[in-house]
């Protein structure tokens, strides 16, 4: 306890440690809000982490070949849908189980990006490609204190945070929301009003899977403008996680992933500036804890979707 | 009259289950039309075609005249076809007005206008007297309510006709006139209704028009007012009977299996078995005859222990069974075929033998040295796949390899080989073949002339009265009354069977 | 008329991972001619970088024994109907536990030492297990996502102890210090890192299909598996079994994890694993479950892992093209599985695919 260092509570560390944060935070954001889609209309998607992995080689290769981020940001996004539709067929359409569906399109992207990777670069990745800068807000960026910590992010964070309340009302205001939610409840219900239950799922894990690609973008060209094989290292697991202690809905989420942030965001800090007397380790293992006890009903019960990771398959 | 809609020469297979085979159906404007048929029958199957569930494999379908392909429901919906299903088709955390906005048509893109349907809800409620609070979640709604729910789901949508399954099942008998209400004014209003039905007393009094189905196959259509509820049932459950045996007189044991005032609750916790009380006597077969839905698989779940009982005692040989578990009822002496036999009663990936051996895996002799004894778990299965003549190639293939005659001779030899003293059966014969059926038939001779007490609950008249020593028949979970086969004309059965007529004991 | 029965079935259990390889591979070779090489050539590198010597063969089985063991402690979960994906952290736990008596019990002989060490991995690996088999049966808690959450705690719980209190005195780097002698597990061929767990791993597949085929309890752990409701109908304890599946599945990869230490390593390393956890799950899938399906599926992927490593060598073509191979191999696997068994429950591995993947 006497290791507690005084600056640990100085205004500099604290903003710059809810800055890092939110950065860090960015990704499983982006992962997470996408999942909530798959999950709200019945998917257990574990095939984040692929999304992912080739969403953020395939940004790094077209802002390489275009010269501008923002087409790899694109790109990377679609390839992440592509990684999303090759799930779609597997769980959705054979009907096969989908956590093991999941941790083959892992697998899958893992191989492949690592392998386009090296075709496409050599073995050595191009030290630089165009990325994303920082991009302040105006004025509000100068205000003291807030303006460093909420206002000087690249594009992509914004993007992320102001997505939260279009979910959301997605999610819970519009009509599409309603179906999508009918089909993870209750499949049944939606199909007897002539929806199509197959069809819906596959626009959500499309659009799991391009947010996701787009959150790998985000850490390929906002972060550190190089891929690196298995780059994402367990991001999208995280995201898992951040999505079933963020209860599976909008809000929930951008306040677990922000948890899982700070708490990667603290460890990075301490870890280089040797501030504190506890392990690093246990505060990098705390979110999972953290959501290991959460579901286990310390938080309270926390439903799912009714449907969840069930195939929908009927007679004809 | 007019012809509204009319489905010609409609068939549908299910494998080499005939659900529809070759019905021909119309339905005027403005009738109330009642299809009636017992379990199995057809009915829901014929009405998921028509509302776009099912794809027949053959027929067509006219309305007004003009064919039309309802390759979906929406496509029903648009026809002006609305169905409420048996099973209510709602999203439990979702409200009223929330359900009834699932894929609706014309809605903002951006922006879910509830105030509007929930307006409309109101109107709705009000025109036609369903009373629902379109703010209310449909979780904590009665059966009753959520079913009003579904009504007003197909009337915002513009449903002419109205198809209900079983819409009587679920309700009270206040909320039975509540609904029958509905429908008269819905009628008034230009409505037509599709009844889906087994109760003849509902039909007698709500509908105009009855088509009967039995097995598949459509038996006729009459003006309700021109017919009789004895009619009817004759129609309903057949004339022409299958199965002749010589009835083998056995002289009566103890009293074995006895129920007391037994109560106890469905999945949905709507109260299912009210107040049974019965006792099966060794070397005695003892029929449950009743249409489906009536409590049977709650009665014989709750025998069985997978049940929990609200009040009332289950005894097995005077001893209480209340607070044993299934296996320990095994193990006292009650076996159980439940009607189920491929979610419950078998394990359909295992082989045969495996199957056969499970219930006693962890006992000698199918256990030795701590292994399984796969010599005689194998020739355990070889003399009984020999005396039951399942149809195998070995003991090795897995059950679902089976026929649906032989993974039944399997489960009963199963039950049977435990040496019960009591033996419960549920709806033994269902998709059988008349082969597998006798077969299984006189096996159930066989263990009453062993002194084994026998309950057979079958939803198939024929089979109770060709196989049972004495009947109960049930309606809503209690007992409507009790006869011998042969000693009464088989309209009073039906009667009994619809709920209309109780005999005392 | 048994035997051709039993040959027919056989051959048709193995019609989908066949077809799912010949599928896996003939895509790669898209992908090799992409890149402007033959894919004889390549494959034919791949081929020999496994099987070309004896060296490259020990190498090979040194890389199966962690698939192996891990696999066969997957094939019990998801037999039991327990999607597990934990096994990377279990293996972890399992060769930290041997890694610490193999430091702090060094002074025993290694005939005593050695038993204990693969005891002390089947326990550590088995308390993971048993953690997210209890949080299911206790609580109905996912599997998939608590084997996950444990699969990072054993992470950080390795890197804890080789940063801090198991940190080699003195050292530079976070490991741990080096296992007594004792502990190390012999090697079998002078000069090659083949090491006596390989014969471990074989008797653990005899054990597990004893286990599995031939015991009560392995009849009981199926046919939870198969049917969960008709399974507590028979009287079987749905939620022990699932606990005891998920403790010996963790046992298993808990073993995979000592041999890591003990056999290669003989100190802990951050991420000594790479990923064995995480194959393991393709490894049973492939092996359709079966202990002796999977010591061929274990034995080909490691086979793919050192082959590929001659492939670039031999012919430029990054190792990841392997790593491909095996995920479309599984993918085509899940996808004629499926059809072969079209409506119908027939095989453990459809009904494990069938199943609701939350629990």
């Amino acid at each position: 306890m006497m290791g507690l260092n005084v600056s640990l509570f100085s205004l500099l560390f604290l903003s710059g440690w809810i800055a890092s944060s939110i950065r860090l935070m960015t990704i499983l954001l982006l992962g997470s809000l996408g999942a909530v889609f798959t999950a709200r209309s019945g998917i257990t998607n574990i095939g984040i982490e692929g999304m992912m992995l080739m969403g953020s080689f395939v940004a790094v290769w077209g802002s390489y070949t275009f010269g501008n981020p923002w087409i790899g940001v694109l790109l990377g996004g679609m390839a992440g849908a592509l990684v999303g539709l090759i799930l779609g067929v597997l769980s959705i359409s054979v009907g096969s189980n989908q956590v093991v569906s999941g941790t083959i399109i892992n697998l899958f992207a893992l191989g492949l990006t690592s392998f386009l990777s090296a075709v496409a670069f050599g073995t050595s990745a191009p030290s630089q490609v165009p990325s994303l800068g920082i991009v302040p807000v105006p004025l509000l960026s100068k205000i003291p204190f807030f303006g460093p910590i909420l206002f000087q992010h690249g594009l992509l964070t914004y993007f992320a945070v102001c997505l939260v309340p279009v979910v959301w009302w997605i999610m819970y205001k519009t009509p599409t929301g309603i179906i999508i939610r009918a089909v993870g409840e209750q499949p049944e219900a939606a199909d007897t009003l002539g929806i199509s239950v197959p069809l819906v799922r596959y626009s959500c894990v499309l659009v799991s899977g391009f947010l996701s690609g787009i959150g790998g973008a985000f850490l390929s060209l906002g972060q550190l403008s190089v891929f690196m094989e298995n780059m994402i290292a367990g991001k999208g697991y995280i995201a898992l996680a951040a999505l079933v202690l963020g209860k599976w809905s909008p809000w929930g989420v951008l306040g677990s992933s922000f948890l899982f942030g700070a708490a990667d965001a603290l460890q990075l800090r301490i870890q280089s500036m040797g501030l504190l007397d506890i392990p690093v380790e246990f505060l990098q293992m705390l979110p999972y804890v953290a959501a290991m006890v959460a579901l286990a009903g310390f938080i309270g019960k926390a439903a799912p979707p009714a449907s969840m990771g069930k195939p929908y398959i009927k007679s004809r | 009259m007019d012809t509204l809609l009319e489905m010609k020469n409609i068939k549908k297979y299910f494998g080499e289950v005939k659900a529809n085979d070759g019905i021909d159906l119309d339905i005027q404007r403005g009738e109330i039309h009642a299809i009636l048929g017992e379990n199995g029958a057809g009915k829901t199957t014929l009405m998921n075609i028509l509302y776009g569930l099912y794809h027949p494999d053959q027929g067509e379908i006219l309305i007004k005249g003009e064919e039309v392909q309802i390759s979906n429901p929406k496509v029903a919906l648009h026809l002006g076809i609305g169905m409420v299903h048996q099973h209510f088709m709602l999203v439990p955390p979702f409200t009223v007005a929330e359900n009834i906005s699932i894929g609706l048509e014309g809605q903002k893109l951006y922006k879910l206008d509830l105030v509007d349907i929930e307006d409309r809800v109101r109107e709705l409620s009000q025109k036609y007297g369903l009373e629902v609070d379109p703010k209310a979640k449909v979780s904590q709604l009665s059966v009753g309510v959520q079913q009003r729910v579904e009504i007003i789901k197909v009337l915002y949508r513009g449903a002419e006709i109205l198809v209900l399954d079983e819409p009587t099942a679920v309700l009270t008998p206040q909320e039975v006139k509540e609904l029958f209400i509905v429908l008269k004014n819905f009628v008034v209003d230009g409505g037509t209704v599709i009844f889906i039905s087994h109760k003849l007393k509902e039909i007698m009094e709500i509908t105009d028009r009855v088509t009967v189905l039995r097995n598949g196959t459509k038996i006729s259509t009459v003006h309700t007012k021109d017919t009789s509820e004895k009619e009817l049932a004759r129609m309903m459950v057949g004339k022409e009977v299958l199965l002749k045996y010589e009835k083998v007189e056995t002289k009566k044991f103890e009293k074995v299996l006895s129920l007391k005032d037994v109560y106890c609750k469905n999945v949905k916790g709507l109260s299912a078995v009210n107040g049974v009380s019965f006792d099966v006597y060794g070397g005695e077969i003892l029929g449950i005859a009743g249409v489906d839905g009536n409590g049977q698989k709650e009665l014989a779940d709750v025998i069985s222990g997978i049940n929990e009982i609200d009040s009332g005692e289950i005894s097995l040989n005077g001893q209480n069974l209340n607070e044993l578990s299934p296996y320990e009822r095994i193990c006292i002496g009650l076996g159980y075929v439940p009607d189920d036999r491929r979610g419950v009663g078998l394990l359909t990936p295992f082989s045969i033998s495996m199957n056969l051996a499970i219930k006693h895996i962890s006992q000698q002799p199918y256990k030795k040295y701590g292994l399984l004894n796969h010599a005689y778990i194998e020739q355990n299965a070889k003399e009984i796949i020999a005396e039951y003549q399942v149809k195998t190639p070995s003991g090795q293939v897995p059950v679902s390899n089976l026929s649906g005659g032989n993974q039944q001779k399997v489960l009963l030899a199963r039950e049977i080989s435990c040496q019960p003293q009591a033996l419960v059966i549920s709806q033994p014969t269902r998709g059988l073949d008349i082969g597998a059926m006798e077969f299984i038939h006189k096996t159930l001779f066989r263990k009453k002339s062993d002194g084994t007490a026998i309950l057979l609950i079958s939803s198939d008249l024929d089979e109770i009265l060709e196989v049972s020593d004495r009947v109960l028949v049930i309606y809503e979970g209690t007992i409507m009354g009790e006869f011998i086969p042969g000693l009464i004309p088989i309209e009073e059965i039906g009667l009994m069977m619809a709920g209309v007529v109780k005999k005392e004991r | 008329m048994e035997i051709p029965s039993e040959v027919r079935k056989l051959a048709i259990a193995a019609v989908p991972p066949i077809v799912a390889i010949v599928l896996a591979f003939l895509l790669g070779s898209i992908l090799i001619f992409a890149v402007g090489v033959s894919p004889i050539v390549a494959y034919r590198s791949m081929l020999d970088g496994a099987f070309g010597n004896i060296k490259s063969f020990t190498e090979v089985l040194v890389k199966m024994y962690p698939l192996l063991l891990a696999g066969l402690g997957i094939s019990i979960a998801f037999t039991a109907g327990a999607i597990s994906v934990g096994a990377e952290g279990q293996i972890l736990m399992g060769g930290l536990a041997t890694a610490f008596v193999g430091t702090y019990l060094g002074f025993l002989p290694a005939p005593l030492l050695i038993p204990i060490s693969i005891m002390a991995g089947f326990l550590a690996g088995a308390v993971w297990g048993i953690i997210p088999g209890y949080l299911f049966a206790k609580k109905g808690l996912s599997v998939v996502i608590n084997t996950i959450m444990l699969n990072y705690i054993a992470h950080y719980l390795v890197n804890f102890f080789i940063n801090g209190p198991f940190k080699e005195p003195g050292g530079y780097y976070p490991q741990s210090p080096r296992i007594s002698e004792n502990a190390y597990w012999p090697s079998i061929i002078p000069g090659t890192r083949l090491h006596i767990g390989i014969f471990v791993a074989l008797v653990a597949v005899i054990c597990v299909y004893i286990l599995m085929k031939h015991t009560p309890l392995g009849v009981k752990i199926s046919s939870v598996g198969v049917n969960q409701k008709a399974s507590r109908y028979m009287g079987i304890k749905v939620e022990k079994m699932i606990i005891i599946a998920l403790a010996f599945s963790g046992g298993l990869a808990g073993i995979a994890g000592a041999g890591e230490i003990a056999g290669i390593h003989h100190r802990v390393l951050s991420g000594f694993s790479s990923n064995y956890g995480w194959d393991a799950i393709a490894v049973a899938l492939l092996g359709k479950l079966h202990p002796f399906g999977i010591v061929l599926s274990a034995l080909f992927w490691a086979a793919l892992r050192v082959g590929a490593n001659n492939m670039q060598r031999v012919t430029q073509i990054p190792v990841s093209l392997v790593v491909t191979i095996q995920a479309l191999t599984i993918f085509f696997v899940l996808i004629s599985e499926m059809w072969q068994h079209k409506g119908k429950l027939a095989s453990v591995t459809h009904t494990f695919l069938k199943r609701k993947s939350i629990s």
